[in-house]
């Protein structure tokens, strides 16, 4: 397949540009944060996303879908990264959506993929227990069909209406679905450093209302959602990345001091042009990434992990050099480019950092 | 390539396999290990072996030296979906390059831009048929990264012109019968618009050459010199004083040539596990595990990119200063392989030996050092990209 974009994907990228630029630049994201909004995200632009059909983008249509595909989706991702809109495109449709269409019973996807597909209903997978991403560790688990344990940085956790719960089986993993209203759910809400949101959720005893796929599929299911995840959030970074270089170009472009403007200095210039090399390997490496999604690839967990490596790692650099280079202005609150630093390690440490997925790619390849 | 010429496309692909079969000699169907196993043409031409031989002499009898030229330069004529089979097959069957020569990845894409129709002619055709060794005269002592700076003078006397000055890094220029030459024919031009290109036979009077040696021990680059050399004025390709135009063309090329990240017989894992081993399915040593996986995601992720490039072109986007930007990170990727085998070799690669095969890692690594400074430096590209691609100003 081509790596290059298909006409259909361009104009989906175009549209997505236009929306994301009008209705949800990074002065909407500042707005939420001081006014502590009780979403955490923009709920007008999040019902407007599902009218565009975007929820519901990348599933077939029989549970209210587009089936239009990842590469597609990964577009729109890209554009939100630009302006860094939060929304529950990745918690709900991405994770939770991807798993139920993948592993789901018939009766799970009528029900509760539709909703996701419909952007009615927000699903949440609460999966985190220890300081740092395990996906395959539970200490959660089950017994008399009730569900005890304590999940962290549950994305979107606070506004979830139905939890997707990793628990430990006598089989292995298990993913079981608890709804949010239940007794014995309780979330605390955290705001994080890029101003999105993520739970503790406590289960004490809480009545499982089914699992997907059976006790022991867990960790399966889990590699699987968490690669398609991986890519997508790296296609989100990558918008995020491009944004802050250009604006950083720009800046050098318009800053004078010594009476020339800064960009004229070589000093500048080389990091410049060695970070754009870098940004262009990202743009492969997401394009390859999120075609392999739709191609059902073997080689996809290779893939994600290169892929998330990568623009894990060149995420920082390009928004560290950002914050050089726009100098003392770069700390201040005022200027945008630190939103830019900010949710960078925010998506660095969601499945998977730069150090768990370039082991991970090392253990793939057996060495 | 459109639907309808495929049956056409599948007919070359088995009539050229078919001759390729039965014309490329077995023991030119294995890997190229040194200079040596090249044939670089020339007026005395060295063929190593008679294999060597009859492969040139059968690829040359169907112009498949240059397969992309036009036929009535010696060429092969072949389309760009005819060439790229024909690239497949011998690969396929691991058929060597049947000529090397600067004269067919530098000179000859000058000529048939710039030259003239008797240019091309006599040196195209020449240079298909292996009858001249060609090398490059660019660099000066005093003009490496800032090339246009080069003083190395042709002077107008009227049917000839009288060329005075050095070349250096001029590759293989003790084995080359001619060389293609930048010169400054206007001194009192701004620097880039007083440069001409120029062919010049080595065996002229004035000319001498003397080898390099290099850090690798090798010797692949020579001096040259020029004194009172007259050169004949049909010589000169394209117009006097534009031949920076022609430089820039060949540096692009050059640049692209030089990008490529070479396929090796052992991916940068496999030779880490051979030479360190593994603890608990792990390589032994942990930091150069993390550098290794670093190295070969890079190394995929520059892959993708060329791919993309190339589709990109497909659909109609412009190249632009692309070259200058595979240049920079692929002989920095390169370059970053060597120290990775460098250090996971251990002391068997400090063993230098007495010939290349014996050293063969650290002599190569050596080599490596150069990849970033030859065709233009990486901090040249990267001058190039913050220019010409970010349009940052001018310092």
């Amino acid at each position: 397949m081509a790596l290059v974009l298909t006409e259909e994907q361009q104009m989906l990228k175009t549209s997505a540009k236009e929306f994301f630029n009008g209705n949800a630049p990074i002065a909407s994201l500042r707005d939420l944060r001081d006014k502590k909004s009780e979403a955490g995200y923009d709920q007008l632009v999040w019902s407007e996303m599902a009218n565009m059909g975007w929820t519901g983008l990348v599933f077939p249509e029989a549970y209210g879908g587009l089936d239009f595909g990842y590469a597609g989706l990964g577009q729109i991702l890209i554009e939100s990264g630009k302006t860094l809109t939060p929304s529950p495109l990745m918690s709900s449709v991405i994770v939770s959506g991807t798993m139920i269409n993948a592993y789901g019973s018939e009766e799970q996807k009528k029900t509760l993929l539709a909703a996701i597909a419909a952007g009615e209903k927000i699903v949440t997978l609460a999966y985190e227990e220890s300081n740092a991403h395990r996906p395959h560790t539970a200490e959660a688990s089950v017994s008399n069909n009730q569900l005890s344990g304590t999940k962290k940085i549950v994305l979107d956790g606070h506004v979830a209406d139905t939890f997707l719960v990793t628990a430990r089986t006598e089989k292995g993993l298990g993913i079981y679905v608890i709804d949010a209203a239940a007794s014995g759910v309780s979330v605390e809400r955290h705001t994080m450093m890029d101003s999105r949101n993520a739970a503790t959720v406590t289960f004490s005893d809480v009545p499982v209302l089914a699992m997907i796929g059976l006790p022991g599929d867990g960790e399966k299911i889990m590699d699987h959602v968490l690669d398609v995840a991986r890519i997508c959030l790296s296609a989100e970074m990558l918008g995020s990345m491009e944004e802050a270089f250009e604006r950083t170009m720009n800046y050098l472009k318009e800053r004078k001091q010594f009476g020339v403007s800064i960009g004229s200095f070589q000093g500048l210039q080389h990091r410049a042009a060695h970070m754009f090399c870098e940004i262009e390997m990202c743009k492969s490496l997401v394009l390859k990434s999120l075609q392999a999604i739709d191609a059902e690839s073997d080689e996809l967990a290779t893939l994600a992990s290169m892929t998330k490596a990568k623009v894990g790692e060149i995420a920082k650099l390009v928004s560290n050099e950002g914050i050089q280079m726009f100098g003392g202005i770069g700390m201040t609150d005022d200027e945008e480019i630190g939103f830019f630093l900010k949710r960078a390690r925010v998506a660095q440490l969601t499945y998977g950092d730069y150090n768990y997925h370039i082991d991970r790619y090392a253990a793939l390849k057996s060495f | 390539m459109s639907t309808a010429t495929q049956p056409n496309i599948d007919a070359f692909r088995t009539e050229t396999r078919a001759w390729l079969e039965e014309h490329c000699p077995e023991s030119m169907r294995t890997p190229v290990k040194g200079f040596d196993d090249y044939f670089w043409g020339g007026r005395q031409p060295k063929f190593k072996d008679e294999d060597q031989k009859l492969w040139f002499e059968n690829m040359k009898s169907k112009g498949w030296t240059v397969p992309r030229w036009p036929k009535e330069y010696g060429g092969g004529g072949l389309s760009k979906a005819e060439y790229k089979v024909l690239k497949e097959e011998m690969e396929s069957l691991g058929c060597r390059t049947p000529l090397f020569s600067f004269g067919i990845h530098m000179l000859g894409p000058a000529l048939l831009n710039f030259g003239t129709e008797e240019q091309k002619k006599e040196h195209l055709t020449q240079i298909a048929n292996g009858e001249i060794w060609w090398c490059q005269g660019y660099s000066e002592p005093g003009a490496g990264s800032d090339l246009a700076g080069l003083q190395t003078s042709a002077e107008d006397k009227g049917d000839h012109y009288l060329v005075n000055g050095q070349k250096v890094w001029t590759s293989y220029a003790d084995y080359a019968d001619k060389i293609f030459c930048l010169v400054r024919t206007d001194k009192n031009a701004p620097k880039h618009t007083g440069i001409s290109f120029l062919l010049i036979d080595m065996k002229a009077e004035g000319v001498t050459t003397r080898p390099i040696k290099l850090l690798s021990g090798s010797s692949p680059f020579c001096e040259t010199f020029f004194d009172n050399v007259k050169v004949p004025k049909e010589n000169l390709v394209g117009t006097e004083n534009e031949g920076w135009t022609i430089a820039k063309y060949l540096l692009t090329h050059e640049r692209s040539m030089i990008g490529n990240v070479a396929k090796m017989d052992k991916t940068l894992d496999k030779y880490a596990v051979d030479a360190i081993g593994k603890v608990n399915g792990k390589l032994a040593d942990p930091v150069n595990r993390v550098e290794t996986a670093k190295w070969l995601i890079d190394e995929a992720a520059f892959n993708l990119t060329l791919e993309r490039a190339l589709d990109e072109a497909k659909a109609g986007s412009p190249p632009g200063a692309k070259s200058s930007f595979f240049k920079y990170y692929g002989t920095e990727l390169n370059k970053r392989r060597y120290e990775l085998m460098m250090s996971t070799g251990g002391f068997d690669n400090l063993i230098w030996g007495e010939n290349a095969e014996e050293g063969k890692t650290p002599r190569e690594f050596c080599r490596t050092k150069a990849n970033s400074i030859e065709g233009g430096t990486s901090e040249v590209q990267l001058n190039i990209i913050a220019k010409h691609i970010l349009g940052l100003p001018k310092s």
